[in-house]
């Protein structure tokens, strides 16, 4: 992600800087040397982001169901947190970043997805390195990402997907979506969305806009719970939903910070700018549902919390603090309509807001991530000769690109598994509610 | 002998049940319920989602007691329960044909 730390901008500022401190100031390191620092800090950010999933997401999720889906849920965040760590270190860390073939400018089959070149981990070694980290390190610190962005996607279809069908979903979807779109935009020169000229420090497109969208067309697929919209399905704890998005909270510097790479000054306004727009998004919901239905909710100030970490995301490495505020403010109000009123007049039954927040979400994020990194809006500066509306233009293609790929592609992967072996549990296991039917387990025996 | 049944706010439980008490009452049987009169229920909102909510919770206390102590009892309940507010709830007043202390055997305002 960070590789544009070696954009020319980034290092002539250094040469600039550099002779004011000559004795004080260690070179910067421009070699494959481990330094310790940014090493501590990735390894210390690789278990925040998996705290992010679990226990962070599951819990988020699993107070938002109804009673006897709970355990359905956890365990969809858990599984997938293990069938994806296994299917990275195999051959989905390769597709995602193996660089071999890949060439600043050219457009080839290499653009679009990785080599299986370090598939089983070939070459990711004790002393590999990528920048100044271990490449284990890096490893397993994408692979937290490629967990959390399945992981995601289950709030859409939460208490009526089939647990097999998920887990062939998830392993098909980590595999054409997930892994190729992280290389397209992360893996540096010759990447197709790399080239473009997209921003997205830390996951806008390849996370949020990715999930979001796949969980629109999974939920489109599954078709609505039963009953929706007129029986009864509030959310069954929503203590565990507060501290679910609490621990996200949390995690999410991890995430954010963590994707300079390094522990430097990018990392440091990437965690202030990530506090300030979470903050202002999840106020930014409660305000807009107090003066919409007449009461704040528990449930709308960490749906904001989330909206605002979503869309700071692509813009944590670019964005100075008052952008954060501007970002956090629309992703909040925007997210809210989007969640409470959009879903309503649609139709649609996206069970938890996967859409609502991560979609509408990083897409508000990615756009204004092209304003605010501009330095007028107090942003690390666009690269040479890019102004701020061909800085939009870049972006909005990014996210339009994000969208139709992972939109066809998900459609086409939900077809295949349910022509197979079918997406949904029958009407009378999704009754009986699938904690009980899938895994013979109650959650709650009180 | 009768048996009161009062269906009474949650947060009045204590106060009505040292009311009892100081009366001479030596047992009651109490239960959480749920139910709706006039009072009717609420709505609950989640994202944008309303849902009507019919039943309230109660506590449903039942005392049996002898039928001198009838009106006592009542009275007692009706002043401390009472906020002045719809969903205060309701007494029912029934008669009892028999007690049995299940230990002993004995029957009547004995067993009580």
């Amino acid at each position: 992600m960070l590789l544009r730390i070696f954009h020319p901008k980034n290092l002539r500022l250094a040469v600039m800087i550099l002779p004011l401190f000559p004795f004080i100031m260690p070179l910067p390191v421009m070699a494959d040397e481990l330094n310790s620092g940014d090493t501590a800090w990735m390894l210390t950010s690789t278990v925040l982001v998996l705290f992010m999933t679990i226990p962070g997401l599951s819990l988020f999720y699993a107070g938002m169901v109804r009673s006897k889906n709970v355990l359905s849920v956890m365990m969809q965040c858990f599984a997938i947190t293990c069938m994806v760590s296994l299917l990275w270190a195999l051959y989905a860390y390769s597709l995602a970043f193996d660089v071999s073939g890949m060439e600043k400018g050219t457009t080839n089959f290499y653009s679009f997805v990785g080599s299986l070149n370090k598939s089983f981990l070939q070459g990711v070694a004790r002393d590999s390195m990528v920048f100044t980290i271990p490449e284990t390190v890096f490893m397993t610190f994408q692979m937290t990402f490629a967990i959390i962005t399945p992981a995601l996607i289950v709030g859409a279809f939460a208490e009526r997907m089939k647990f097999s069908a998920m887990l062939w979903f998830m392993g098909l979807w980590l595999t054409l979506v997930y892994a190729p779109i992280a290389h397209m935009v992360w893996s540096g020169d010759g990447g197709l969305l790399w080239d473009w000229g997209v921003l997205d420090f830390a996951g806008g497109t390849v996370v949020h806009i990715n999930a979001g969208i796949a969980g629109l067309v999974a939920c489109l697929m599954l078709g609505k719970r039963k009953g929706y919209p007129t029986t009864t399905m509030s959310p069954h704890n929503l203590n565990f939903t507060i501290v679910g998005a609490a621990m996200l909270w949390v995690g999410w510097f991890g995430f954010n910070a963590g994707s300079a790479v390094a522990a430097n000054s990018t990392a440091g306004m990437a965690m202030a700018v990530t506090q300030i727009a979470t903050a202002t998004a999840a106020l930014a919901w409660m305000s807009s549902e107090w003066i919409s239905h007449g009461k704040p909710s528990v449930l709308g100030i960490a749906s904001g919390a989330v909206a605002g970490l979503v869309a700071i995301t692509p813009a944590s490495g670019t964005a100075g603090p008052m952008g954060a505020i501007l970002i956090g403010a629309a992703a909040g109000v925007g997210c809210f309509l989007a969640a409470v009123k959009l879903k309503r007049v649609m139709g649609y039954d996206d069970s938890l807001d996967v859409f609502g927040v991560h979609a509408v979400g990083g897409t508000i994020g990615a756009i204004l991530t092209g304003l605010c990194a501009d330095a007028s809006m107090g942003g690390a500066g666009l690269a040479e000769g890019v102004s701020i509306a061909a800085q939009l233009v870049t972006q909005f293609k990014g996210v339009m690109f994000t969208i139709i790929y992972t939109g066809i592609v998900s459609l086409i992967i939900l077809k295949v598994v349910d022509a197979v072996i079918g997406l949904r549990v029958t009407e009378e296991e999704e009754t009986e509610g699938l904690d009980l039917v899938l895994h013979n387990e109650k959650g709650y025996n009180l | 002998m009768k048996m009161v049944t009062a269906i009474i706010k949650p947060f009045k439980l204590d106060d009505v049940r040292e009311a009892l008490s100081e009366i001479g009452v030596t047992g009651m049987t109490v239960t959480e319920s749920k139910g709706f009169g006039r009072q009717k229920g609420h709505t609950e909102l989640y994202r944008g989602a309303e849902y009507v909510v019919d039943f309230l919770p109660k506590i449903k206390v039942e005392v049996a007691i002898d039928d001198s102590k009838c009106e006592e009892v009542i009275e007692v309940i009706i002043r401390v329960a009472n906020t002045g507010k719809i969903g205060d709830g309701k007494i029912f007043l029934l008669d009892l044909s028999e007690v049995i202390r299940i230990r002993t055997g004995e029957k009547g305002s004995d067993a009580l």
